[in-house]
């Protein structure tokens, strides 16, 4: 699969001026409300027609103004999973599901309605109403009906924007899921860092209409000048579960270095994507003696950069960048300056359960084995 | 046949049921694409269709009738060219009495049906057209099931109306017994004749009956409609 888009588009004294290709695998346009992330969503869908544009999904031509060409939505084969669901209130969540189905042209038929519908573990609700649904269950239906459709690329607008905290945590797996073992291509729209760090295999973010910063995901998150305010600063490493001690510790490896983390249910080899936050990240001289926290990273400093009464800095680890934010008074007293060697010190405590997710290479590894694990 | 009623009375009954039959019938393709025109479509004359469209609602029923005559009436310029072109005459006969009923009760049709497609969500409608629905498509399977109480009541509605119809029938096409003689037209005339009240009387309580169910039926549909396009 491959994505390609080019948009040009003025709206109430807005311009929105993108153009990216895409990767295989989850793209996450990434940024504030009013950014235009959606609005590239929705000309992608054909649901808003754009002044000028080109989009071309693996191939095929879905708009381009220059050769008066703007297929209709129905005529993209694009899956679309809104925030707010849509279900057919009229229809049963099985009718649901196979809506697409009835439009889906027959040689394209791949995707079997019994894995789907076991794989998001809506086996018990196919003959209720949507009206009785609880909103993570809704939405687990419309990602299944969505993918029944037999789209070319799916396309997540704010999926999880519309539940709560264990909500999200309910749908993220199944999101991953999609990504590591369906291998389905999305396009995934998010203004949360803790999402994008989870889900993302490119980030585009985004900002008045305009990219500020494209890459792997990892590459962009942990970007001072890239990060965000307060606690939405954070860098993603990888790492792989190595140990489970009888302590209540899970040990993990990440590029030879040793984490640890509170248990979790993921077997000894599984990879995971950890995102630590750059307030949680104190920063040493030497090594440090006589502390609670488990996790210290010896490695380098490659930036310092100054945001707004706050200083972000940018460590080389051997398990990946690193970034931490401290105050300007402490930044002073260390005297931290580029190329020298800093501890950082991450509380154990410090990965939140959302921040934790399947590293997107997983699946290679073993097919059939990415069972979501709970994480409470 | 029950001896309740007299022969003319019979007939009167059952060509009001036609009438109102038809009229409902003919007019409900009409009032589809009106309710959705009005409702969805934004189109230079669109304030001037809906004007149109409600008023036989506020004309006084003769002047309705008396315009029917004008422009369907045998030397009409619409009755001239429908009789000879197709064979359709209008005046003075059943088929008139059609006419003027789904006339008068196409405003009430409208209305139902246009508040039951403003309630559906369009977003809904866009969800079905990313799953490779057309437009035909999407209005088939997502827009109509979730309308259809609303045209079922609007229908309801409507026949009503069209059985009550008395000042626009009775000056386009008159008073003819087993012609153009309908339930409102019949008791008018029992009502002109020494003797007559017992007739009139009777009819006058079918008349309550049809009123009534068809608005308790209407309610409770319109009713439904709104559960339905809310999803309960």
């Amino acid at each position: 699969m491959s994505l390609s888009v080019a948009l040009c588009h003025r709206f109430g004294g807005f311009t929105l001026d993108v153009s990216f290709d895409a990767p295989p695998g989850v793209t996450v346009l990434f940024g504030h409300s009013g950014s235009g992330k959606s609005t590239v969503l929705n000309a992608v869908a054909g649901l808003l027609r754009p002044d000028e544009a080109r989009v071309e999904v693996a191939g095929t031509v879905l708009a381009d103004t220059t050769h008066r060409i703007h297929l209709p939505p129905h005529r993209r084969r694009l899956g679309v999973i809104f925030q707010d669901g849509r279900l057919f209130p009229h229809m049963t969540v099985r009718q649901n599901l196979r809506y697409g189905r009835w439009f889906s042209p027959h040689n394209a038929r791949r995707t079997s309605e019994g894995a789907v519908v076991e794989m998001l573990g809506i086996g018990p609700l196919l003959d209720r109403a949507p009206a009785t649904l609880s909103g993570g269950e809704r939405q687990r239906v419309a990602i299944g009906r969505a993918l029944l459709a037999e789209p070319r690329l799916i396309l997540a607008d704010e999926p999880l924007s519309a539940l709560d905290d264990d909500r999200k945590a309910e749908i993220l797996p199944y999101l991953e899921r999609l990504r590591d073992d369906w291998r389905v291509p999305m396009l995934y729209v998010s203004h949360s860092p803790a999402e994008v760090a989870r889900i993302a295999t490119t980030v585009v973010m985004l900002d008045a209409g305009r990219i500020t910063r494209m890459g792997p995901a990892a590459e962009v998150l942990s970007d001072p000048a890239a990060a965000g305010p307060g606690r939405e600063a954070g860098a993603v490493i990888e790492a792989t579960v190595t140990a489970h001690h009888p302590d209540g510790v899970t040990e993990l490896r990440a590029g030879g270095l040793p984490l640890f983390l509170p248990t979790l249910a993921a077997p000894p080899g599984t990879r995971l994507r950890l995102r630590i936050a750059a307030a949680d990240v104190m920063l040493a001289r030497g090594r440090p003696e006589g502390l609670s926290a488990l996790n210290i990273l010896p490695g380098v400093v490659e930036s310092v950069t100054d945001r707004g009464g706050a200083v972000l800095v940018r460590l080389s680890t051997d398990a990946g960048p690193i970034l931490s934010r401290i105050t300007r008074r402490s930044a002073l007293q260390l005297g931290i300056t580029p190329s020298e060697a800093l501890t950082a010190v991450v509380k154990s405590v410090a990965h939140e359960a959302a921040d934790v997710g399947r590293a997107p290479q997983a699946a290679a590894r073993t097919p059939g084995k990415g069972q979501p694990f709970p994480m409470r | 046949m029950a001896d309740w009623l007299s022969p003319a009375e019979w007939d009167a009954l059952r060509l009001s049921l036609r009438v109102s039959f038809w009229a409902t019938l003919v007019s409900l393709p009409f009032g589809l694409l009106t309710a959705h025109a009005l409702a969805r479509w934004r189109f230079p004359g669109h304030g001037l269709l809906n004007g149109l469209v409600h008023l036989p609602l506020v004309l006084p029923p003769v002047v309705t009738g008396y315009l029917l005559l004008l422009t369907f009436g045998r030397r009409g310029w619409m009755g001239q060219w429908l009789d000879q072109w197709f064979g359709i005459v209008f005046a003075f006969r059943w088929t008139g009495a059609v006419l003027a009923a789904a006339i008068m009760a196409f405003p009430l049709m409208v209305r139902a049906i246009r508040l039951s497609i403003e309630a559906v969500d369009p977003r809904l409608e866009q969800a079905a057209g990313t799953l490779g629905a057309s437009p035909p498509w999407v209005w088939a399977t997502v827009t109509l099931p979730l309308i259809l109480p609303g045209v079922i009541a609007g229908a309801v509605l409507a026949f009503a109306k069209a059985m009550g119809e008395f000042g626009a029938t009775i000056t386009f096409v008159s008073n003819i017994p087993g012609q153009t003689q309908t339930l409102p037209s019949a008791i008018y005339t029992f009502l002109q004749v020494p003797g007559g009240e017992a007739s009139a009387a009777r009819l006058v309580m079918i008349s309550v009956v049809v009123a009534m169910s068809a608005l308790v039926a209407s309610e409770w549909l319109a009713r439904r409609a709104m559960r339905r396009v809310q999803g309960r």
